[in-house]
């Protein structure tokens, strides 16, 4: 059984989501309130975490004797943890305390087509890398921006949207040249990868942080071709997009 | 030394709010549960405040409780009156000129009462209170939670203000909605009042899922950080024994979350008072009874008043 230690309004926390959607996996969500109580870093969370992050994902259905020996999933009944029980230390499984880990993770373990995260292909799985070291970028200006004006973080929003506007534009300029060469996602191929998920959430919320996406047509593009992968779903400040219309 | 407060001065001029209604009334700073003994800051009205619990009760004069302390952060040693009340600090910036609004609901004691977010937007306070009101965007923004196509007709109800009271009170607005509360399980066809008794502050009554006889109660507390920048502050007072203070903080942080940036892009980011100056169907009976009462008291912070 799969376990995310969740917050809604958390956009690392959305990468996750929708992986788990688009693979059609279960898992339980174990809310963390981040914003006001700031239950991550609280100590029970932190027993969990002691970065003190948001998402936690806890796969207990992993056991790490037989580690990379594939097994059917087990169904075991998901003790009940909460702020009062969660000193219980909930670790009898996996747990992965970075969005990108737990991408790479839940792609390479769970998704049957390998296309998502094509983990017998060096240079694929190389630039999945760069994209998700990228996406930590946008996690350190676009996502601070947004928590400066919606949860009143004391940061330079100034800086963190210039920042986050060089690194649009570096984004903007090869999804421009990735359509030239007929090419729909980050990293070339038919399918997205991990690498499209880990972008787009701080870029599709980036006005929450006063960064307007205007002058990046690419960009915008390719967030409208994100929102129309199956099993996509949204979350607050996210809106659905209809159907592509055909000419 | 002088050089500096003459500065000061001088930015707190530009700033300031010019409107006397809004200067002397109450506004929402901070959920009581959120504040603690450290020096805390916020903004209101454009300018900068500090506000902490305070140790002591030595204060002799009697404006108010003084479990919380708060003051321009330009003037610490003058202590701004404090008032507390439905979870959250208020304060006024001028001389109180009337009582903060009654919400006697609050104090059932069956309600289980949850601050439920306090979240930065960047439009005016009157246009968060306007979308407060408005039924007509359930079904688009809060999709399979509030509203749900095709069930997208706002029903005729009644608007009306009070004469006793000063208010703003919208009844009989009825609306199908797929989960109406945090602990709903089926859709059900909700009814709703709405109350404006203060021009940022708004307070709906929606039936209960749990109580056919009771309704839940949710209000929208407006700080006014600066007249295009808010804190929108909520409150739910509801009458669920079964459903924890955190999912139904996570249910209106997900509603708000929604809302946010729908708000975000509304132009002009003040609320035009002008009856002309914006089509009907966006403006609807509430907001129109709404635009109506803030011109009669002459509010001109966060709108564009209507021409003379
Ligand atoms: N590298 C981490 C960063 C996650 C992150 O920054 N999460 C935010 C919430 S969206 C958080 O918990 N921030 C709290 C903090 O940085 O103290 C990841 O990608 O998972
Ligand atoms: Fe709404």
């Amino acid at each position: 059984m799969i376990t995310l230690y969740d917050y809604e309004l958390s956009g690392n926390c959305y990468k996750i989501r929708l992986l788990l959607s688009m693979l059609e996996i279960e898992y339980s969500k174990h809310t963390v309130e981040f914003y006001p109580a700031a239950d991550h870093k609280s100590e029970w969370f932190k027993a969990i975490n002691p970065l003190g992050t948001l998402p936690v994902l806890v796969d207990r259905s992993h056991e790490p004797q037989n580690a990379g020996q594939r097994r059917p999933l087990q169904q075991k009944t998901e003790k009940p943890h909460n702020e009062q029980t969660a000193d219980l230390n909930p670790i009898d499984g996996l747990t992965l305390k970075d969005s990108a880990a737990i991408l790479v993770y839940l792609a390479t373990r769970y998704d049957k087509t390998a296309s998502w995260y094509p983990s017998s292909d060096p240079a694929k799985i190389a630039q999945i890398t760069e994209w998700l070291a990228f996406a930590d970028g946008i996690t350190a200006s676009a996502s601070q921006a947004r928590l400066a004006e919606g949860f009143f973080y004391n940061v330079d929003a100034d800086a963190c949207r210039a920042r986050a506007h060089q690194l649009f534009r570096i984004l903007d300029e090869h999804l421009w040249f990735a359509e030239h060469r007929k090419q729909r996602w980050l990293v070339a191929g038919d399918l997205p990868t991990i690498a499209d998920l880990a972008c787009f959430p701080y870029i599709i919320l980036s006005e929450e942080g006063s960064i307007s996406r205007q002058d990046y047509p690419a960009i915008r593009r390719w967030t409208d071709r994100v929102k129309r992968i199956p099993g996509f779903i949204v979350m607050p400040g996210v809106f659905p997009i209809g159907p592509e219309l055909s000419s | 030394m002088l050089r500096v407060q003459i500065a000061s001065t001088m930015a707190m001029t530009e700033t300031t709010c010019k409107d006397p209604v809004i200067h002397n009334h109450w506004h929402a700073i901070a959920a009581i549960e959120d504040t603690g003994s450290h020096v805390h800051h916020t903004r209101l009205l454009g300018e900068d405040l500090t506000y902490q619990a305070s140790t002591a009760r030595d204060t002799s004069d009697s404006t108010g409780d003084h479990e919380f302390a708060v003051s321009r952060t330009a003037a610490p040693d003058k202590l701004l009156p404090v008032h507390c009340a439905y979870g959250y600090i208020w304060t006024c910036l001028g001389t109180p000129a009337q009582p903060l609004f009654t919400l006697p609901e609050y104090a059932e004691s069956d309600r289980n009462n949850v601050c439920a977010c306090s979240v930065g937007v960047r439009v005016s306070a009157p246009r968060a209170v306007e979308n407060f009101l408005d039924m007509g965007h359930f079904p688009y923004v809060h999709t399979g939670i509030l509203g749900e196509q095709p069930h997208t007709e706002v029903r005729e109800y009644d608007v009306e203000i009070t004469e006793d009271s000063n208010e703003v009170i919208a009844t009989r607005c009825r609306f199908y909605q797929p989960q109406a509360a945090a602990g709903a399980n089926e859709g059900m066809l909700v009814e709703y009042v709405y109350r404006v008794p203060h021009p940022y502050c708004s307070i709906l009554y929606k039936s209960c899922p749990d109580d056919e006889s009771r309704m839940d109660v949710i209000a929208l507390f407006v700080q006014p950080v600066d007249e295009i920048n808010i804190r929108a502050h909520a409150l739910v007072s509801v009458i669920d024994a079964t459903s924890a203070p955190l999912a139904i903080r996570m249910f209106q942080q997900t509603i708000f979350g929604q809302d946010k940036p729908i708000l975000e892009n509304q132009l002009p980011k003040k609320l035009p008072l002008d009856p002309r100056a914006e089509t009907p169907i966006r403006a609807d009976k509430s907001a129109v009874f709404y635009r109506r009462w803030l011109s009669r008291q002459g509010i001109s912070y966060g709108v564009i008043p209507a021409a003379a």
